[in-house]
């Protein structure tokens, strides 16, 4: 059965030109490239390149990159060093609808004497920028929001952000885990201090992640060791990864148009299909700024988890926001969030393309999913009593 | 990705009796959309007081579904008396076992038909029993307490999987670890050592048992009993009432009778019909 994978937000495929210029540096050429030799110089001189096609792709310097082992590290290192390099401030602003990295650290964060403003957002995702102005303070130490959001690829206005922030002099890191690579970024222009990548987000492997921390901004390392990575972070280099990392960084800027033109076509043609053969179905989030490969569409009446089994049946591979699927018992913290009733968000399920979707993938889904829901539907109770009226609405 | 066994995926795949039974005699509806999941179940009886047809609608997981089907087919074919025993072990045990975290979909399952049965015996609906520990899912103290002692919970993880208490909020985390301390002290002190008993004090224990325990169960179905004789460890009953001329009065003394008897007066005692 052939897979149709949709499911990019969560992990990607490595692109196979990524993977032919990994392969020599786990054999050949496995020298160490802080070594005095040259075996191990010229490895050395290939994580130069990366790191250059790493800054390319986000119109950063080469010296503003660090490499990382995941999204996670680089969010950690980010918000960890803002806190150490301003010891007097002891405030922490992010949004409710941050990735668990961001999320889980702040509440972590907040046991241990800081205060956390969480930024609410609207129906639609939307950051509240009334209170998010309003909670900036001489107290603030650092702002971590999220440039796009991964359960509905609902964009946040960062730039903006940053730069209200910049005024105040507070530091500004975006977890842009889900933006890079999707839409172009310009750090050249730009008042963010720090931003946070995954390697596997957008076809490199997964343990690369990837910190810009921009020229100037005091920092302070979250992994101690050796001179890696210029002090910042130690730890000898993950030389394959890094290598990957810069070719997909590469090939994402590449790819940027057929993102943003034929992935996002795919993406608005399932929408629109699967809205308008299932009753009952709506979209989840803004749909004017988001990602062009995410939609999060929300299915009357019936559970997430049942919805991807049995799409699992086709071979189609994708996620839900639901109770069951979150392991927490309650729906996703984003869906809260934005107050998606319960009716709505226990049926959740979100599709995330990539450059590697075609017509045939979306066309599958069409085809099989408005069944599914009907299946489903017919075991729920509640469906009976409101189906005749949902009917005729639509 | 759950793992789920065969058993379970192929319920939820080809679930068994979803809908409702025509004019049923029993009905129960438990949990809400707010919650993540409800469960319908509806049933009817033969001539003989057996489960004819059993039909369950469900809004949840896979598991969920899976549960609710499994239950139906379990059901079918039973008496409501040997129905009322299924506990949510059963359940499980049927589908080859469920992921702990969905441990509450067979809790689920065992509550509704729980309260089904209760529709079809005309029991008032209980006033909710203790009071509301976990607020997020509506889980009272009572709940969790019977969560624990038959599931022969442990931990607070366990709870929440087996009943969802504490799975929100967590605001309930330190009144469930109240209950399980004072649940398990309990519990750690039943296995002591039975001292013997007088003849007089197991008659006594028994009539206590079939008065409160069997006869209103046997009195659902027509029927009754009654305490002959005790020698040694030989409980001698007669049947009365629709018991005595049923066919399945034997396995019910065997299954039900015998059963309760050893759970609340002593394991070894064996119970004989005797006719009079």
């Amino acid at each position: 059965m052939k897979t149709v994978y949709l499911d990019n937000n969560a992990t990607t495929q490595v692109a196979p030109e990524v993977v032919e210029v990994m392969i020599p540096y786990f054999h050949d050429l496995y020298g160490n490239p802080s070594s005095m030799h040259s075996f191990g110089g010229q490895v050395g001189k290939k994580v130069r390149d990366a790191r250059e096609k790493t800054a390319a792709l986000i119109g950063a310097l080469p010296e503003e990159i660090i490499f990382t082992s995941c999204g996670t590290e680089s969010d950690n290192t980010a918000i960890r060093s803002a806190l150490a390099t301003n010891p007097d401030r002891r405030h922490i602003v992010t949004s409710r609808v941050e990735h668990p990295a961001v999320r889980a650290l702040c509440a972590h964060l907040a046991t241990r004497g800081y205060r956390v403003t969480e930024i609410a957002v609207d129906g639609e995702g939307r950051l509240d920028m009334d209170q998010y102005r309003k909670s900036l303070t001489p107290d603030t130490a650092v702002v971590s929001l999220m440039w796009a959001n991964n359960e509905t690829g609902v964009i946040f206005p960062v730039e903006e952000a940053a730069g209200l922030a910049r005024e105040r002099g507070i530091l500004f890191h975006t977890d842009a885990v889900q933006a890079v690579g999707k839409i172009s970024i310009d750090m050249s222009r730009s008042s963010i201090n720090m931003l946070s990548i995954s390697g596997h987000k957008l076809h490199a492997p997964k343990g690369i992640g990837v910190l810009f921390v921009r020229k100037g901004t005091k920092f302070s390392p979250f992994m101690i060791g050796g001179h890696q990575e210029k002090g910042r972070r130690g730890g000898t280099e993950n030389t394959p990864s890094i290598i990957g990392m810069g070719k997909a960084a590469e090939l994402a800027l590449l790819r940027m148009e057929d993102e943003n033109t034929r992935v996002k076509r795919l993406r608005d043609r399932l929408e629109s299909e699967i809205l308008k053969r299932v009753p009952g179905s709506r979209v989840n989030g803004d749909t004017v700024h988001r990602l062009p490969n995410t939609t999060n569409l929300s299915f009357e009446y019936v559970e997430g988890e049942g919805i991807l089994l049995m799409m699992d049946e086709f071979g189609i591979c994708a996620s839900s926001g639901s109770a069951c699927t979150s392991g927490s018992l309650q729906p996703s913290h984003v869906l809260r969030a934005m107050g998606v009733p319960f009716t709505m968000a226990h049926g959740s399920i979100r599709f995330s393309l990539s450059v590697y979707n075609t017509d045939e993938d979306v066309d599958h889904v069409i085809e099989k999913l408005p069944p599914i829901i009907e299946t489903l539907r017919s075991m729920s109770p509640y469906w009976k009593s409101l189906g005749d009226e949902a009917c005729a609405r639509f | 990705m759950w793992e789920y066994t065969d058993k379970v995926k192929d319920h939820f795949l080809n679930p068994r009796n979803v809908g409702e039974v025509d004019s049923p005699d029993g009905v129960a509806e438990v949990g809400s959309i707010a919650c993540g999941d409800a469960l319908k179940l509806t049933f009817k009886l033969d001539g003989e007081g057996k489960i004819k047809e059993a039909k369950f609608k469900t809004f949840g997981c896979a598991s969920a579904i899976a549960t609710a089907s499994a239950l139906t087919e379990m059901i079918k074919g039973m008496t409501v008396e040997e129905a009322s025993r299924i506990t949510n072990q059963d359940i499980a045990a049927f589908l080859g076992g469920l992921p702990q975290e969905k441990m509450h979909c067979s809790v689920m399952g065992r509550e509704a038909l729980e309260k089904a049965i209760a529709h079809y015996r005309g029991e008032s609906e209980k006033a909710v029993e203790g009071h509301v520990v976990c607020e997020c899912f509506g889980v009272t103290d009572i709940e969790i307490e019977r969560a624990i002692r038959e599931n022969n919970l442990a931990s607070l993880e366990e709870v929440t999987n087996y009943t969802k208490a504490g799975g929100g909020c967590g605001n309930c985390h330190d009144s469930i670890r109240e209950i399980l301390d004072r649940v398990r002290g309990d519990m750690e002190k039943v296995p002591v050592a039975r001292p013997k008993m007088s003849n007089l004090k197991k008659i006594r224990m028994i009539e206590e048992t079939i008065e409160q325990e069997i006869r209103p169960s046997l009195k659902q179905d027509g029927g009754d009993i009654e305490l002959v004789d005790v020698i040694g460890n030989r409980v001698l009953v007669a049947t009365r009432g629709a018991c005595a001329s049923c066919q399945a009065a034997n396995q019910t003394l065997k299954n039900f009778v015998e059963v309760k008897l050893r759970e609340l007066v002593w394991p070894e005692l064996v119970v004989e019909e005797v006719t009079q």
